[in-house]
């Protein structure tokens, strides 16, 4: 796999994380989220646990954070589950970093929908702000991801950033988002134009009277049948 | 064919927040009409549930269209050995051009979770698993906490609705692989593994989720459930045409002047819908070059073919594509349109789960041929070979995503085949000048 990503060095990486374990309030999340699944089935909790684990080594090293080997054996450990099982899921999804990442994960969708609607501005945005795909800016700031379908195609093209969406981008609108970002500043998340969510444009061709108030339609089931 | 089917009105509208103007909580989605007796759609008792499903003509809206009422009359009514059965909600939604699962579950969430419970009691389901793709963080969010605030009313949980049944329902976050949408990838991930489907049989309704009786049902099929109990199959299966019964979130992407989600009548013309809510096609209707009528999935249909069909399963059927999950991807004629579908040839390529060499072998190979024919540096004869391919990847792998990633391509050669002559032929010429 040549685009498979570089794992950084074991021996470092015990040194660093050898000791990894959950802070108190992960670990009283960690075990919320075993008691959804069915006794004895502890392994359905191993990819929220790589979630919060990602988590937690983002909040310790002000990044969008990584899974260390060490921490999917602690993983491993917790859940009773031989190291392999754990390392196959993590490797398997996409959103489980092998690698370290920077403070923003820039993750911009190329697939078809929002490649129709410019996505190729979006990347010529982050290129211009310096951003490469694959890679992390020297400063650790941003790291650029070209990712498949987020599921938000009637607001495209778009990025998610960490944990938010910014939806119909232009090349000025991504650019003013990283420019807010490196300044430290908290982009509006959503839609970059005037615009309800996923609603047209200009405003609503149905359901208008939702606009104004939480309008029940109930009364209105059985006027007219319908021609 | 001839029937004109009329345009939805609001009040036959299921998913009244769709847009989000209002509050997902639960207090404003009571107002709404949400969680208004549950107990007495739940005291029609769990075959007349089923036979009323049945009888609304509803077909899943994941893509594959399956009749949902008979799909849960599957699962077994009593359990002879002490197993419980479950129903998985797929919330996995990864489909290029889809994204009404996310409309309904930011905005409508308590929809989905009272669907939940009517579903799961009428396939006297134990508990329901909703596995929501993990890119949707903020979509989570609102779902888990919509749960909660169903736990807090007593709507879920022992005795649930007062109705004396207890049911449970949680929220699984998937972690990005869009094969995690087919079922049984969906069980294997919600059992802690990989997301690499299964051999069928053993059938999910026999042997799913931890080797229990499972059933795997799409967020839009099991949301609008409630509503059609209230209302009356009658009045679902009054919209729409035979066997194409009822509403639906259709999601308009691409080329339109107004892209946007929104619910009309199943079997709405292809030109009603785009010019009633999309403001038309960018540029006007002579610039329409080809549209993907259901997801990245379905092979496109150009533009004179679709223009008054019917936007239903067997109207897009009938033109040799598909409804899927009703993600329309418009192109006008600006689109460069062997990219367009190059770039779905990379996704089915990335999202192979690697489990079946026709699958995994073949994504990558037909993309890197469509990439050539992109640029065109193939010969002719190449064309051919990549159809050929095709059909050896299709029906030749355990899941659909093989088939999903052949039919496409499919769909270009059969509709575009003189565009990719003509970038081989342009391309060639100067190549053979230079060797003279």
């Amino acid at each position: 796999m040549a685009d498979a990503v570089h794992i950084p060095d074991e021996a470092e990486t015990r040194a660093r994380w050898g000791a990894f374990a959950w802070t108190a309030e992960n670990a009283e999340q960690a075990k919320k989220v075993i008691a959804r699944y069915p006794a004895g089935r502890q392994q359905s909790a191993v990819m929220p646990l790589l979630d919060l684990a990602q988590r937690q080594v983002g909040a310790e090293t002000q990044t969008q954070g990584w899974l260390p080997v060490p921490v999917m054996e602690y993983i491993a450990d917790q859940l009773d589950m031989p190291y392999m099982r754990v390392y196959e899921v993590a490797t398997f999804y996409t959103m489980y970093n092998l690698a370290p990442v920077g403070r923003y994960h820039v993750q911009v969708c190329g697939t078809t929908p929002c490649m129709l609607r410019g996505s190729d501005d979006v990347f010529s945005a982050c290129k211009n702000k310096g951003l490469v795909k694959g890679g992390t800016t020297p400063d650790g700031l941003f790291t650029l991801t070209e990712v498949e379908c987020l599921g938000a195609c009637a607001n495209a093209p778009m990025v998610q950033i960490n944990d938010d969406n910014f939806e119909d981008l232009t090349y000025d609108s991504m650019s003013a988002i990283l420019d807010d970002l490196a300044a430290g500043k908290q982009p509006k998340i959503g839609p970059q134009i005037e615009r309800q969510t996923s609603c047209p444009e200009g405003g609503p061709t149905s359901l208008k009277e939702m606009v104004a108030e939480n309008h029940d339609y109930r009364g209105q089931w059985n006027e007219g049948a319908r021609a | 064919m001839s029937d004109v089917i009329a345009p939805l009105s609001d009040k036959d509208r299921i998913f009244t927040n769709v847009y989000g103007f209002q509050d997902w909580g639960i207090d404003a989605a009571m107002k709404r009409g949400d969680w208004d007796n549950t107990k007495a759609l739940l005291e029609l008792g769990q075959d007349s549930i089923i036979e009323k499903v049945k009888a609304s003509g509803l077909r899943g809206r994941g893509g594959a269209g399956f009749p949902t009422g008979m799909k849960w009359s599957f699962m077994p009514k009593e359990s002879k050995d002490g197993r419980p059965s479950f129903l998985v909600i797929n919330a996995d939604e990864s489909e290029p051009g889809s994204c009404k699962d996310r409309e309904i579950i930011r905005h409508d969430p308590h929809k989905l979770i009272e669907g939940a419970l009517v579903a799961g009691f009428a396939m006297r389901a134990r508990a329901a698993y909703i596995y929501i793709r993990g890119e949707f963080i903020y979509e989570a969010k609102v779902l888990f906490a919509a749960v909660e605030q169903a736990y807090e009313k007593g709507f879920l949980g022992k005795n649930a609705c007062g109705s004396g049944y207890d049911f449970d329902v949680f929220v699984h976050r998937g972690a990005g692989a869009y094969i995690c949408g087919e079922e049984t990838a969906q069980i294997e991930s919600l059992e802690g593994k990989k997301g690499q489907p299964r051999l069928k049989p053993p059938f999910p309704a026999g042997a799913g989720l931890y080797g229990c009786p499972t059933t795997v049902n799409n967020v839009e099929s099991i949301a609008v459930a409630p509503t059609i109990l209230r209302r009356s199959p009658e009045w679902f299966a009054s919209i729409g045409r035979e066997g194409n019964k009822g509403t639906k979130l259709f999601q308009i992407s691409g080329h339109v002047n107004r892209p946007c989600v929104v619910e009309e009548s199943m079997g709405i013309s292809f030109k009603e819908l785009i010019d009633r809510h999309c403001g038309g096609i960018r540029g006007g209707w002579d610039n329409l070059l080809a549209v993907i009528p259901g997801g990245s999935s379905v092979p496109l249909v150009p533009a004179k073919e679709i223009m008054d069909a019917p936007m239903d399963f067997d109207g897009l059927k009938a033109l040799g594509s598909g409804l899927g999950t009703a993600a329309v991807i418009v192109m006008d004629k600006s689109t460069d349109i062997v990219r367009a579908i190059s770039r779905l040839s990379y996704f089915y390529k990335h999202e192979s789960c690697g489990q079946c060499t026709p699958c995994r072998e073949g994504t990558g190979w037909m993309w890197r041929v469509m990439e050539r024919l992109r640029t065109g540096d193939a010969e002719q004869s190449e064309i051919d070979m990549l159809f050929e391919v095709t059909k050896q990847v299709e029906g030749h792998t355990i899941c659909a995503l093989g088939d999903a990633a052949a039919w496409p391509i499919q769909g270009l050669i059969r509709h575009f085949r003189p565009e990719i002559e003509r970038r081989i032929n342009e391309r060639g010429a100067p190549v053979m000048e230079a060797a003279e």
